[in-house]
């Protein structure tokens, strides 16, 4: 039995940059292999669980869970005096970095901070200014030779923050986007283990997602599903997001509607949530969803998509916080959504034109 | 009643358990104005070793350990036990906190930090908007103070109110030969103080202050000084190391001090001119016995020094540091080595301390 916290909290401690995912798809391994049938990685790196429907299997459609499982953070781009210069992994913001506690993944992990080095060591315009990524440093607190020993061009740096549990059954820390989603799909799966469902079920642990969705654009491709769900999370109201692009922080997973996004799918889930009186919004997403959505709806011959959100605050920042309910109720909806589907859902979808 | 315990007549070295207590008083918040936590600690470490113990008007800790010989000099030594941190200042809703800053504190070290508040170290955060929603322009300018918030989680009001004070939330590492946390300004110069006060040397009337309030004004140390009366004084606090290398690789002529170099001797800073016999007395001790040393480059800043000679008719006061990196950030860097030297400088300097110090001519 799998405890949300807990389980976070795990996933949270793992490194796991864009492409180098190994460390955290261990985890994730662990705790999927008791509830799938069978386990891969995929050429790119993402980790594919696969549990069977009970449709009789020469006419079992599939349903596939995409949520990116690869982490923002840092990478090393050269030293000086043992200090390391680096540049970003994924959308990070400069301004959020100074003071940062991190984990060099040299030879060995060494503990590091990223630092702003005082006015008097940088041009003037940048005084009193926010400091550009190629003037911070990493300190490791070590020798400039024992630095040049263990640390490499191309190494990689994590968030190193440990979750917080804060008040109102909430969690903070580095790497919620997007493990939170993870959590939310190992929590479907458990569920699954109780429920007959006719659909073969394939968790996907997707890889690169914060650069490339090369994940996202490969794994549906090996699986050929017949319809997908990305996961991933959004944006919660509170300081920096006021408008309408902020939904309220544990009230519930909203449901994407946009270009990215079936129709029917939106449709079938908004009335499942409505049904179970699971809380929910809908998130309209005019463009890309900046989810593996964008990249699974056009694999092969395409594939009808949609994308479940959980909304966070402080994204891609090491503080993001989000409520530890609104992940229950994710994989809630996940579970309850798969154990409905006819094996003829798909043939009865249509266009309402 | 704590028993007396007879002052340690060998020289104070720094090990593991010292570094376990500066790990203890490096991860305690005590945020100017609200010394209580590391005040609690040095009381239990010091007062079975101390003739007199007060806590003053102000919080500040006030030791004497009297001389068991004469004549003696009353010799003052400073400490600051406070930090730089916040204060709530207004409760918003959902758990969501305005703050203000205590100390100088650089607004762009706030964004994305994890922090303690109150005196239960309540975890919360100050979080940032995401990338995604700022622009170009909007990223080249700081991220405003009254647009950051503390959220301790949406019942967060239940656990901190409006007054409490609260600090970044950075975890004591030791990192090979560094040694890394929050408020070691001026938590080094604390627990050297508590090594001082437990090895008293016998030849002086030994007169400890770990004050408070320093980094909101020096205020502490004066009063503190005040109630002395002392002959001669001498802070021990933390001053940046600005070591890096310089942005375009020219020479860094700015570095003010550097780690591994040993401890920091102020010639002059913002607010003081250090005694010259002072000053004199601390080099020979370190050049007679190979302690390391190295002069903080003449310039701003200061310590409670500053405070502290300008009391009554005169203190004459010298200042040593532990160099630095990243002081009032959520992670400062100092180097063991360096921690060790200061107190090994400090300590031989007072039991070689001659009577007649001050009867020396100045220059």
């Amino acid at each position: 039995m799998i405890e949300l916290t807990p389980f976070l909290k795990t996933l949270l401690s793992q490194a796991g940059l864009s492409a180098f995912e190994t460390p955290v798809r261990e985890v994730i391994a662990d705790a999927w292999r008791p509830l799938v049938d069978e386990l891969t990685v995929s050429r790119v790196g993402s980790l594919h669980g696969l549990r069977k429907g009970s449709a009789a299997s020469d006419k079992r459609p599939r349903i596939l869970l995409s949520a990116h499982m690869d982490a923002i953070g840092l990478m090393v781009t050269g030293s000086s005096a043992g200090l390391l210069r680096f540049t970003e992994v994924g959308g990070v913001d400069p301004r959020i970095l100074p003071g940062q506690i991190v984990t060099v993944h040299g030879r060995k992990d060494l503990p590091g901070v990223v630092v702003q080095p005082s006015n008097r060591l940088l041009p003037e315009s940048t005084h009193g200014k926010p400091v550009a990524m190629e003037y911070l440093f990493i300190d490791t607190g070590l020798p400039a030779e024992e630095v040049a020993q263990q640390v490499r061009v191309g190494d990689l740096a994590s968030f190193a923050q440990l979750p917080l549990e804060l008040t109102g059954e909430t969690l903070a820390g580095h790497s919620l986007d997007n493990r939170a989603s993870v959590a939310a799909v190992t929590l479907c799966l458990q569920e699954l283990q109780h429920v007959r469902h006719a659909w073969d079920v394939w968790a996907v642990a997707s890889s690169q997602e914060e650069e490339s969705f090369a994940g996202a654009y490969t794994s549906p491709f090996e699986i050929r599903p017949d319809l997908a769900v990305a996961i991933d999370v959004t944006f919660a109201k509170g300081p920096g997001v006021n408008d309408y692009r902020g939904y309220p922080l544990g009230k519930g997973p909203t449901l994407g509607w946009g270009p990215n996004i079936h129709p029917a799918l939106y449709k079938a889930f908004d009335e499942l949530a409505e049904k179970l009186d699971i809380p929910h919004a809908m998130e309209a997403m005019p463009r890309h969803s900046g989810t593996d959505a964008y990249a699974i709806q056009v694999v092969a011959e395409g594939i009808p998509t949609m994308v479940l959100s959980i909304p966070l605050r402080y994204m891609h920042t090491p503080v993001e916080l989000v409520a530890l309910k609104d992940i229950s109720r994710t994989g809630h909806l996940l579970a309850e959504f798969i154990a409905q589907l006819e094996p003829d859902f798909i043939q009865k979808i249509h266009w309402d034109d | 009643m704590t028993e007396r315990k007879e002052n340690l007549s060998q020289a104070p070295e720094i090990g593991a358990e010292q570094i376990a207590l500066l790990e203890k008083l490096s991860n305690a918040v005590s945020v100017s104005g609200d010394e209580s936590e590391v005040r609690r600690i040095v009381l239990d470490e010091i007062t079975p070793y101390a003739d007199e113990v007060k806590v003053d008007a102000m919080g500040s800790v006030l030791v004497r350990v009297h001389a068991r010989q004469q004549p003696a000099l009353k010799v003052m030594l400073d400490a600051h036990m406070d930090e730089v941190g916040f204060m709530l200042v207004e409760d918003g809703d959902e758990g969501l906190f305005r703050f203000e800053l205590i100390g100088g504190i650089d607004v762009r070290q706030l964004p994305g930090k994890p922090v303690l508040v109150g005196k239960d170290h309540v975890p919360g955060v100050i979080g940032a908007k995401p990338i995604h929603h700022t622009t170009r322009d909007e990223r080249k300018s700081n991220i405003p103070l009254d647009s950051l918030k503390i959220d301790l989680g949406p019942s967060g009001s239940s656990k901190a109110k409006v007054g409490d004070r609260g600090t970044f939330a950075t975890t004591f590492q030791q990192i090979g030969p560094s040694l890394r946390g929050k408020a070691l300004d001026d938590r080094l110069g604390v627990a050297t103080l508590i090594e001082l006060v437990k090895h008293a040397p016998a030849n002086i009337e030994l007169c400890v202050a770990f004050s408070v309030q320093e980094e909101v004004g020096l205020r502490g140390a004066k009063i503190a000084a005040y109630a002395f009366d002392p002959d001669l004084a001498i802070a021990i606090d933390s001053t940046p190391a600005n070591d890096l290398p310089v942005w375009d690789d020219s020479e860094n002529a700015v570095y003010n001090t550097r780690l591994g170099f040993g401890p920091a001797i102020y010639l002059a800073d913002a607010g003081t001119l250090a005694d010259p016999r002072l000053l004199r007395h601390l080099t020979s001790t370190g050049d007679a016995l190979n302690i390391p040393y190295q002069f903080r480059q003449p310039g701003g800043g200061g310590t409670n020094a500053g405070a502290i000679h300008k009391q009554r008719a005169g203190i004459p006061s010298v200042s040593i540091s532990v160099p630095g990196r990243y002081a009032h950030t959520a992670a400062l860097i100092a180097r063991l080595s360096d921690w060790q030297a200061t107190l090994a400088l400090a300590y031989q300097a007072l039991v070689r301390l001659p009577a007649d110090i001050l009867s020396q001519p100045r220059e």
